[in-house]
């Protein structure tokens, strides 16, 4: 590793160990700052702006992001390594969207992977297939997020359509590079009929190489956070879907597809 | 394969037995203490080991005896369920004095009849005198008996109760019976030469040995009286043959060996039950039950004469009686150990002498008995090395996810080579077992005095502020003000010659009080069951057993590295604050609420004073005095002061982090308790070993405790174990146990605890149970010694959003998402209640 790679600086805003429900294992998520999408039930709403921003929790002021190296991340991420090992676990990158830092991004997965440690990235793809393609090589397992199959409905709750991404998805798991997951955030209101969900796991099952697909049950607890940044939090009134739901829509996935479909991360 | 995994359905009797077992409030029942009374005055003049043999022998023949209903293993101590006998032999003044309050206390209660009490003080009032208690308190030093009375250790488990802590040979009872020890015991006898320099000592035990082996014989046979008489009235013929093959299983065994499984069972119950009718020690553990149970149930599986189902269901039964054993303690004690636990700790798996797995049937049936029963005992346990089989790993999980606390998980990579250092040979460290909470040993050789004391290590850094003065009284060395320190390496010092001090009092205390239960409670019976005390014609109380220690447990490690991290950090290194400025902060509970503990000491520095002056305080004048000083002393400047105080401390790193600085200093800080410990020897020539755990007395003696400068206020509990303190662990359970395990586990081989919550969804599903297991397993890697988890059941969450006061720290970790669980809104906090029933 070029000592210029291990100098890269990033924007980060938590870094969080044993996270158990984002990839293989026990595992270290580096959430990078910054987003372009604007997601109405994002649960982590510090994310989306790249700018450092205060938050206020219990009445006190919280700084949100911080700029660090590769080198200062790998220190921490190196501190669990017992546990990857054990488990089969290792570092993920998550958000905000990790491809709006490609370099950065690139640069601490591919540090980890030489390292002999598992890597996998949570994004939805939203960027030109040639900044991921540089990443590919680095990355074992890609957890895609595909929020909808519809793209004015995608534009009307995230900000953006979906075209791009879902082309991405096709390319990710053409390229074999990769185990791509795909992952759906459950949102009453927005994707959480039994058509809609069977829409995108037909979409999944489609994709070569994709066996799996996670069925994440929206909760609230972000909602806080939106307070706390000065800003309307829109799902006020959304309430997570219930269990039965959840299983049914599982039975859907199961029925329309060929997926392994897990409810939870 | 190695073993059957499978599991069997628990059954209903299961269930009922349960239900009657807790039907009622325990009782506290007075045969015990009356017919050992009686015995005792008949024997005056005899020497005093025949006399505990015969009192032993007269309970045994005299105590009422009852079967429960739907019973399979039969033996009660009580008449009431879950009731307790009494033990004035050790001290009774505590119970005298709680008659009226000990049915109605917050901790642990038992109701007791006012025909009792009368009993009881009866008894009770020829044991003045003669208890161990008045023994050993005329046994130590006044320097011990005043730095007790200043809460700096208290070693009150043995000082008013039996000793216990001790896994005999149940091997043995299950192989030849009472009738085979009964004649080893008799070859000793005929050994005996007239002329020998110890033949009164050695006869008189050898012949107290047979008696009490003779007389839990006899107990056995009143219940096969017992059970044919009640089957010669029983009308239902299915319970009529079960009675009769009760009958037949207690003519059979203790006496004789085991012929069957079921016999094995029984013959262990009589063992289990009668050590507790001996003396009142507890944490009698049964040890390794999957080891010793195996060669019988295996014989009678391949013989055809068991099912797995029955086997379970005895096993079921056996689980549900450990839970009909009670005991009733002075209302401190009781507060620290709460819920009426006896520890009588069982474990499963680990290793043979020749260092193999030994994973069998049994060890995955006692795991799903105590998930069939869901009851408090047996403290169940696992041992774990590489070689353990990932699926026991598996069914321990899913146990522990239930929410009850059990497994605690233990590491025979750590715990086998610290034995050896103690001087245990290879074979007997690879088949240690643990006894009570976590204090591993070696079964059938150890008197391991096991539970010595609680010393908490708050308290001498609270005297290093103040010289060594408590409440006025000059109780500790005088170390030199703190104010006129220039490093830390001088204030470090100074805790040191402080724990260095009260240790050697601690030691004190303890071999006052093992002195004393040789002197006045030498147990036969037990001795008839632990090497090599036939051999030597001595008890364990004597030295008759082959390894031999006491192991007192020092807590409030995280307190005192957090607080002196702070010192350092603070006061000397950046200079931020004054150490007089630290000092006042301290002494006013850095300004918050004035209670009893700060009172305390602020009157008793003002009543040292006034009596210094000529004057004779009363505790009126002592109270105005002491507020008009706070209110003078403590300006407003002062509290905005202390609130920055606090503010600092708030910021400094703490260990549990996983930051090397501190935790490296932390283990520095356990070396202070568990290195000066080695160098001191007990009456029965064994070593001391310091242990590294609180059972929950981190509560009531943190109540003791004045306010430390790792922010922590007077009187709120000190650090568990050697877990970080509460809520101070805000990087996860990985940074946490990365830090525990930093400090160096193997030099305390009396045991270490480290207890850690989960919410359930941590373990959903088989990957969550995967991971969980892989958690423990990397901890272990890296030399953790002990681990145990809360899981945070549903009734914990609703309880908290009820009382949100009493569960501030409590954190939940949903869907990757952790958040303190009293900050969130209460349709927030439901959310969450949802997710521990879904499991994901």
């Amino acid at each position: 590793m070029a000592e210029t790679d291990l100098k890269t600086k990033g924007r980060i805003f938590d870094i969080q160990r044993y996270s158990i429900h984002d990839g293989t294992g026990i595992r270290t998520i580096v959430f990078l700052k910054g987003c372009v999408l604007r997601c109405k039930w994002c649960c982590n709403p510090e994310s989306q702006k790249y700018d450092i921003e205060t938050l206020m929790v219990q009445g006190k002021p919280k700084i949100i992001g911080r700029d660090v190296t590769v080198e200062e991340v790998m220190e921490t991420v190196e501190k669990d390594r017992n546990y990857y090992r054990r488990s089969g676990g290792g570092l993920t990158l998550s958000g905000g969207e990790s491809l709006c830092q490609p370099l950065f991004a690139k640069a601490l997965l591919k540090e980890a992977k030489e390292r002999g440690i598992n890597t996998a990235m949570e994004s939805m793809g939203c960027a030109s297939y040639e900044v991921i393609e540089e990443i590919l090589e680095y990355l074992d397992t890609y957890l895609m997020d595909i929020k909808h199959t519809n793209p004015q409905k995608h534009k009307e709750f995230t900000g953006k359509s979906n075209e791009l991404m879902l082309e991405n998805a096709r390319k990710i798991a053409a390229s074999g590079k990769t185990k791509l997951v795909i992952r759906v955030p459950v949102i009453p209101t927005f994707n959480d009929t039994l058509e809609e969900i069977a829409d995108i796991a037909r979409f999944a099952d489609k994709l070569p190489g994709v066996e799996k697909i996670h069925l994440l049950p929206y909760h609230r607890l972000g909602q806080d956070k939106y307070e706390g940044l000065g800003r309307d939090y829109p799902m006020k009134d959304i309430l997570p879907p219930e269990n039965e739901h959840m299983l049914m829509l599982k039975k859907v996935v199961e029925n329309v597809s060929d997926l392994i479909c897990q409810i939870g991360g | 394969m190695r073993y059957n995994s499978t599991k069997v359905p628990k059954t209903e009797r299961i269930t009922k037995l349960i239900e009657d077992l807790y039907a009622k409030m325990p009782e506290i029942e007075s045969a015990r203490a009356r017919l050992l009374t009686e015995s005792f005055r008949q024997t005056e003049g005899k020497p005093l080991i025949m006399r505990k043999a015969l009192s032993f022998a007269h309970i045994l023949k005299n105590i009422p005896i009852i079967i429960r209903e739907n019973e399979l293993i039969v033996g009660s101590s009580t008449i009431a369920p879950r009731g307790c006998q009494t033990f004035p032999e050790f001290s009774y003044d505590w119970l005298e004095a709680e008659f009226e309050t000990v049915a109605t206390r917050e901790a642990d209660p038992f109701y007791i009849a006012d025909k009792t009490k009368a009993e009881l003080k009866e008894a009770n009032a020829y044991w003045k005198g003669r208890t161990t208690s008045e023994l050993a308190t005329e046994y130590m030093a006044p320097e011990t008996k005043v730095a007790m009375e200043h809460n700096i250790f208290t070693p009150g488990n043995y000082f008013y109760n039996g000793v216990g802590h001790v896994t005999v040979q149940y091997e043995k009872v299950l192989a030849i019976g009472y009738e085979g020890i009964m004649k080893e015991a008799g070859a000793e006898l005929l050994k005996c030469k007239p002329g020998d320099g110890d033949y009164a000592t050695r006869k008189t035990f050898l012949e107290a040995v047979i008696i009490s082996c003779q007389a839990v014989i006899d107990y056995a046979k009143r219940y096969a009286d017992l059970a044919e008489k009640e089957a010669a009235g029983c009308m239902d013929p299915v319970r009529k043959l079960e009675l009769l093959q009760i009958a037949e299983n207690c003519r059979n065994v203790p006496e004789k060996g085991a012929t069957s499984f079921y016999e094995a069972c029984q013959s262990f119950w009589f063992v289990q039950q009668l050590l507790q009718m001996e003396s009142s020690g507890h944490s009698i553990s049964p040890g390794r039950f999957d080891q010793y149970m195996y060669p019988y149930y295996k014989k009678d599986l391949e013989n055809g004469t068991l099912t797995r189902e029955f086997a379970q269901e005895l096993i079921d039964c056996i689980w549900v009686k450990l839970n009909d054993l009670n005991k009733c303690r002075d209302a401190d004690s009781a507060k620290g150990f709460a819920g009426y636990s006896l520890f009588q700790n069982l474990i499963v798996g680990g290793q043979d002498e020749a260092g193999r797995d030994v994973t069998n049937d049994l060890s995955f049936m006692c795991i799903d008995a105590s998930a069939h029963v869901f009851l408090p005992m047996p403290s169940l346990s696992i041992r774990v090395w590489n070689g353990t089989p990932h699926e026991l790993m598996i069914r321990a999980a899913e146990l522990t996810r239930t929410g009850i606390g059990l497994p605690a998980y233990y590491n025979d990579e750590v715990i086998i080579p610290s034995l050896m250092s103690m001087g245990l040979s290879l074979e007997d460290a690879r088949t240690y077992n643990i006894i009570g909470c976590v204090e591993p040993q070696k079964a059938g050789k150890t008197n391991g005095w096991h539970d010595a004391a609680f010393f908490n290590m708050c308290r001498p850094l609270e005297l290093v502020f103040s010289s060594g003065v408590d409440e006025g009284v000059q109780i500790g060395p005088k170390t030199k003000a703190v104010e006129e320190m220039t490093s830390f390496e001088e204030f470090f010092d100074a805790y040191k010659e402080q724990m260095e001090y009260f240790i050697e009092l601690l030691v004190n205390a303890d071999n006052a009080i093992d002195q004393a239960h040789a002197d006045r409670s030498p147990l036969p019976y037990l001795a008839s069951m632990v090497d090599d005390c036939i051999a030597r014609g001595k008890t364990c109380e004597q030295g008759g057993c082959v390894y031999n220690f006491t192991g007192p447990q020092g807590f409030g490690i995280a307190n005192v590295a957090d607080s002196l991290y702070a010192v350092k950090t603070l006061v000397f290194e950046e200079k931020k604050v004054s150490m007089a400025e630290l000092k006042k902060a301290l002494m006013f509970n850095y300004g918050k609420e004035v209670n009893n503990v700060v009172m305390s000491q602020i009157a008793g520095n003002l009543a040292a004073e006034m009596i210094k002056a000529g004057q004779m305080p009363t505790p009126e004048m002592l109270a105005k005095a002491s507020q008009a000083l706070i209110s003078e002393a403590v300006t407003a400047e002062d509290r905005k002061r202390f609130d920055e105080i606090l503010t600092m401390i708030e910021e400094i790193p703490k260990f549990g982090n996983d930051i090397e600085e501190v935790d490296s200093f932390a283990r520095e800080v356990a070396y202070t308790y568990t290195k000066p410990m080695l160098k001191y020897k007990n009456p029965r020539g064994g070593q001391y070993q310091a242990g590294l755990y609180p059972v929950s007395a981190n509560v009531p003696l943190g109540a003791q405790t004045g306010a430390t400068p790792d922010g922590r206020l007077a009187g709120v509990p000190v650090a568990d174990g050697v877990s970080p303190s509460a809520g101070k662990d805000v990087n996860g359970p990985t940074a946490a146990a990365n830090s525990v395990s930093m400090l160096d586990h193997g030099i305390a081989s009396n045991g270490t605890l480290f207890n850690q919550k989960f919410h359930p969804s941590a373990l959903s599903g088989a990957a969550g149970l995967d991971n969980f297991v892989n958690l423990i397993r990397a901890y272990f890697d890296r030399k953790g010694s002990h681990v145990q988890f809360n899981v945070v059941s549903r009734e914990t969450l609703l309880d908290a959003q009820a009382h949100p006061e009493n569960y501030k720290h409590l954190v939940v970790r949903v869907a990757g998402y952790s958040a303190l669980f009293t900050t969130l809104s209460k349709s927030l906090q439901d959310d969450i209640i949802r997710r521990t029933e879904q499991g994901f």
